[in-house]
């Protein structure tokens, strides 16, 4: 049951119809909100520009005439609307956000201030570099916050995003292979990897070949030997792995690939469980991607900006992508064409230098929690999935056993018989107040359920959720299947139509005119 | 269907003359779930047996379909591209998904009939 | 430790309960190699007010733009973003909410992605658009992978008077496809081997084109034509893209709602038309109804995205620019069609009064008659040389061409300034002043 006295049952009238909604559609607070090009009007506008004056143009004929088509609002028009809509979104502002993989942990508002000061948000990546020697120290300084925590090395800082730094490594991988002269064709990747692993070696020109898990979750070390010859390129590894495991035989899998002149790539998705505990560098690593929205605190924005950067071995450096932050007498500098010692570089990938927004924002974090916090990030995180995991284990159904890492994870078994699926165990979280965890990933067990609290859940936060859980596991296994297959019945909207929007896709708005027109 | 020869793949094709009709199986629709879109192969495309032709798309998965036969693609089920819906309601008859001239009626030995299909798909 | 709940008390309970005597019990599987024994050798922790106080002498250290008279463009402009823009993407709601999964309890993020998708769709003059990609860098390099998939062909030309770092973007994710990359200019007879051509207007050198022959060039052919937009301003005043016949358009949408910030986080736009939706990188939104029949929106087409296809997805993106494009959609609602025509006008007024002010300077060539609010000035000097003594006169004068082309050393003596909103006839007559005195 959820603590907001919201009833769990949708309130019936005195016949036992459900209760007529309101004249408006409106529910007490919760507003229903049309889109803006629905609300605006022409001519109206929301800011106040200085009179234009009576120039001719200089656009070589080319001025745009004709309606653009968007909407006018004046400022407490458009400040309503996002108010309105944004209080339809849950956030981990609002409540636990048990994303397995995904480390939903608290977003520091230092962080936002941080990357607000005028020194570091105003200031154009084409300024000389003389105007910019703090910036290019504090991308340094990060750079070796990240090289002490993983004991690598090097590291490309450029990478926009976790899969950006998938791809930045593996073309690492590539070139290094290709400057000794070797043409491989082949990747290892665990079938419980996340797609991003299969995609990003695909667009390296390299076939995947997938490795089975063994009995306890891990990669099959055996069936990977016997995949193991001079074609591999390399292994992709994610470590703990999307099942929440530490993958114990690492070393062995890294002196396979070494063994045959591979490359060990490992996905960082997972660094909460290792930060200041165990540095992946001594695990045999030779290039990783650091999600700094996951591991370290940078907001997640409903899907975006993040920030990948790439540690890398002193094999795989010299290829790392342009522009390079580079230190010498004289202060900071940038390499940025792949010149001199970046002759190796693989290229530029992305345009400027990366996301500095992000790297002010995960800097302003690891100096907040330093040497003495990091660990205990690590360990409360691992912590509190293992007592969720301890708490839940005999009403739901673990899908390996012994302990967990920083994330849990279920299978859909203990709803064997019930008629509920993990798809409407989840959907009844919503009515009690929770995101739901990650469900139907990994792909390696059926109905999957991947729970993830991380550290910064108090408590009394964790039993809450736990209690929910079990009243729901309870709850389907006596039958009450329609609080399920019905879920969400107190949320914004019900469960949404997806066949309908892939079927005939409908992916902007468009004037009432047009749709008038096409039905004549 | 009686008629159908089903391979590994849970594919069905059904052959008149030197023209085999192919498509899913009943058993493939099911787990797929809602079919959203089929990525039909062009007229002419000449295939190898195994090799991909098709993709079939629903909501939370996408399947390649493999050719069954090898040969050339003489015809596609335009209707696919309006109502993907027919798949799922009938994918052994009218949800068919193009049509093969064969090369070597040779490969069809290797398929199974209905009743194998059945206990194949039910292992 | 303030971002950490568990007390001693909770842990212990937690261990109890796990049955476990100390955390580490739970490390293991870890190789004892690798275990950690000693502290990171890294400073310890702080609190609010010394971080604040580190980070601030790092931010002291920079000169920001808003501090002096600045004219730099390049691929990134320096508008004015109104006071509730940020303010808004502030709200818990927004920040920290993430992917939209759960589409019931995530109207708010997936309103405003179908809200952005139609107003990049809208500015751009195509039918339809994605829910933002990295930058407009990376944007590019996955319109000319696009081009290649629906075209089933392998060569594509880049105009050399693309942004460098576009074309960079272009050759360096397309290094091990087997693909053949011109970058040219002037365009070539193209063929029916081509895939695409893709070309930027205004240009890096801040020249505008109209586009509409070549895109008739192209699809003679059935080649695509990709546009670069690097100035996505520049939408509100010269003909869209779209209008004159191109197939792909691609942004970089920083200008609307975004600071400069140092290079990143940006915002990547990604138009096409209806008939490519399905080869179409990122995510996108599409509109549905709930059991209840009510208009919701929720993420759709995943199936072409790598958590579905995997290998065979048609990209690998996972993350997109969410904030950033909730900054853009805010920032574009705020001004609407009037305010986006009028600020288009209004850069492009102030860069006129910039080229007549430096055209008059003696030593400085303005080498455009045309062009939005950037253009490039041919100095009588080196123009790095020049724009570093142009600090010590208090002014920030714009890109030296072969900061971008370093291989081209007949650029020594360009110089691309742009002008904006952000600046002042006062900031005109400084640069003048500066440049005046500089190359006498």
């Amino acid at each position: 049951m959820n603590r907001q006295g919201r009833q769990t049952r949708p309130h019936q009238d005195a016949t036992g119809q459900a209760a007529k909604s309101t004249f408006t559609g409106h529910q007490g607070l919760d507003h229903e909100e049309e889109l803006i090009f629905e609300l605006g009007r022409d001519g109206q506008c929301g800011v106040d520009l200085p009179a234009l004056e009576d120039t001719p143009d200089r656009l070589g004929g080319l001025l745009r005439d004709g309606e653009i088509g968007l909407p006018g609002l004046s400022e407490p028009e458009v400040v309503r609307h996002y108010v309105r809509i944004s209080r339809n979104n849950y956030a981990i502002d609002a409540g636990i956000y048990p994303l397995g993989s995904c480390t939903m942990k608290h977003n520091p508002r230092l962080n936002e201030k941080m990357a607000r000061l005028p020194g570091l948000a105003d200031i154009h990546p084409l300024q000389p570099t003389s105007t910019v020697q703090g910036a290019l120290e504090l991308i340094d300084t990060l750079a070796h916050w990240l090289k002490v925590i993983t004991g690598m090395p090097a590291v490309a800082m450029s990478p926009a995003a976790g899969a950006h730094g998938e791809l930045c490594g593996l073309m690492t991988i590539r070139a290094a292979l290709e400057a000794r002269g070797e043409k491989r064709s082949r990747v290892l990747v665990p079938e419980s990897a996340h797609g991003t692993n299969p995609a990003t070696a695909n667009f390296c020109g390299y076939k995947i070949q997938s490795i089975p898990a063994n009995a306890s979750g891990r990669v099959d070390l055996e069936a990977l030997k016997a995949a193991i010859d001079d074609d591999v390129a390399a292994i992709m590894l994610t470590n703990p792995n999307t099942c929440g495991l530490f993958e114990d035989e690492v070393i062995e899998v890294a002196e396979a690939v070494h063994g045959v002149g591979g490359y060990f790539y490992c996905d960082g998705a997972n660094l909460n469980a290792l930060v200041g505990k165990v540095r992946v560098g001594d695990l045999g690593v030779d290039a990783m991607h650091i999600n700094l929205h996951k591991t370290f605190s940078t907001p997640h924005g409903g899907g975006g900006p993040g920030a990948g950067p790439v540690v890398l071995s002193d094999a795989l450096k010299a290829y790392a992508p342009v522009p390079w932050v580079v230190s010498g007498e004289d202060g900071f500098d940038l390499q940025e064409d792949a010149t001199g010692d970046a002759e190796a570089s693989i290229g530029r990938m992305k345009s400027f230098h990366g996301q500095m927004g992000m790297f002010v924002r995960a800097l302003t974090y690891m100096m907040s929690f330093g040497c003495d916090g990091l660990p205990r990030i690590a360990e409360d995180a691992v912590l509190s999935a293992n007592y969720i995991l301890a708490r839940l284990k005999d009403h739901m159904s673990p899908s390996f056993d012994g302990y967990c890492m920083h994330e849990a994870l279920f299978d859909e078994h203990f709803l064997d018989g019930t008629g509920v699926t993990t798809l409407d165990f989840a959907k009844a979280m919503i009515d009690e107040g929770f995101h739901p965890m990650t469900i139907y990933f990994p792909l390696v067990v059926h109905g999957a359920m991947l729970i993830e609290p991380t550290e910064s859940e108090s408590k009394a936060s964790l039993d809450e959720f736990i209690e929910a859980m079990i009243d729901l596991t309870r709850s389907a296994k006596e039958g009450d299947t329609t609080r399920f297959t019905e879920a969400p019945l107190l949320a914004f909207r019900k469960r949404l139509d997806e066949t309908r929007a892939a079927r005939s896709p409908v992916l902007r708005w468009r004037p009432e005119v047009e749709t008038a027109e096409a039905a004549e | 269907m009686s008629d159908h020869q089903y391979s590994e793949d849970h594919e069905w094709i059904n052959i008149d003359g030197d023209v085999g009709t192919v498509g899913i199986s009943n058993f493939a629709q099911e787990q797929l779930g809602d079919v959203v879109f089929v990525d039909l192969p062009q007229i002419g495309a000449e295939v190898s047996k195994g090799d991909e032709i098709a993709v079939v798309e629903s909501v939370k998965a996408a399947s390649e379909i493999y050719a069954p036969v090898s040969g050339e693609v003489v015809a596609v089920n335009d209707v696919l591209n309006e109502a993907p819906e027919t798949v799922n309601a009938d994918a052994e008859n009218t949800g068919w998904f193009f049509k093969i001239k064969l090369a070597d009626e040779g490969e069809l030995d290797g398929l199974m009939d209905a009743d194998a299909y059945a206990a194949f798909a039910q292992g | 430790m303030r971002y950490l709940p568990l007390g001693d008390a909770d842990r212990s309970a937690m261990m109890a309960q796990i049955g476990i005597s100390s955390v580490d019990d739970l490390f293991e599987g870890v190789p004892r190699s690798a275990r950690l024994t000693k502290p990171l050798d890294l400073p310890p922790g702080q609190g609010e007010l010394s971080v604040e106080r580190a980070i601030g002498r790092l931010a002291g250290k920079n000169r920001p733009m808003g501090s002096c008279p600045s004219f730099i463009g390049g691929g990134a402009y320096r508008h004015h973003v109104p006071a509730s823009v940020d303010h808004l993407i502030q709200r818990s709601e927004f920040l920290t909410a993430y992917t939209p999964y759960q589409p019931e309890i995530s109207q708010g993020t997936l309103q405003v992605l179908f809200e952005f998708q139609t107003q990049v769709a809208m500015i751009t003059g195509m039918d339809v658009a994605n829910a933002s990609m990295y930058d407009g860098a990376t944007a590019c390099a996955e319109a000319v992978l696009m081009a290649t998939r629906v075209t089933r062909r392998k060569h594509v030309v880049l105009s050399s008077n693309l942004h460098p770092h576009y074309r960079d973007c272009v050759l360096t994710t397309s290094q091990f496809l087997d693909l053949e990359i011109d970058v040219v200019e002037p365009l070539p007879e193209i063929d029916k081997q081509t895939a695409c051509v893709v070309v930027q207007n205004p240009d890096v050198f801040g020249r505008l084109r109209d586009l509409t022959v070549l895109s008739e060039a192209c699809h003679e052919v059935d080649a695509l034509l990709v546009v670069a937009v690097p100035e996505v301003v520049s939408l509100g005043a010269v003909k869209s893209p779209g209008e004159m016949g191109a197939d792909i358009v691609v942004c970089e949408g920083q200008g609307i709602g975004n600071g400069l910030n140092y290079g990143g986080p940006y915002l990547g736009l990604f138009a096409t038309r209806d008939k490519y939706v399905r080869q179409m990188p990122g995510r996108l939104c599409g509109e549905s109804v709930d059991a209840d029949g009510k208009r919701g929106y929720v993420l759709t087409l995943s199936a072409r995205e790598q958590h579905i296809r995997r290998e065979k997805a048609t990209s690998n993106i996972c993350t997109n620019s969410g904030l950033c494009a909730l900054a853009f959609s805010i920032h574009l609602s705020l001004l609407g069609e009037d305010g986006l025509k009028g600020l288009a006008m209004l850069n492009h007024q102030t860069a006129i009064k910039l080229a007549d002010k430096l055209a008059a300077v003696p030593g400085v060539e303005v080498l455009e008659s045309t062009f939005f609010n950037e253009f490039t000035l041919k100095l009588s000097g080196n123009a790095t040389e020049i724009v570093e003594a142009l600090l010590d006169h208090d002014v920030m004068g714009g890109v030296p061409a072969v900061r971008l082309f370093p291989e081209r050393p007949d650029l020594a003596n360009h110089l691309i300034v742009a002008a904006t909103e952000t600046n002042t006839d006062g900031d005109i007559d400084a640069f003048a002043e500066a440049l005046g005195e500089v190359l006498s």
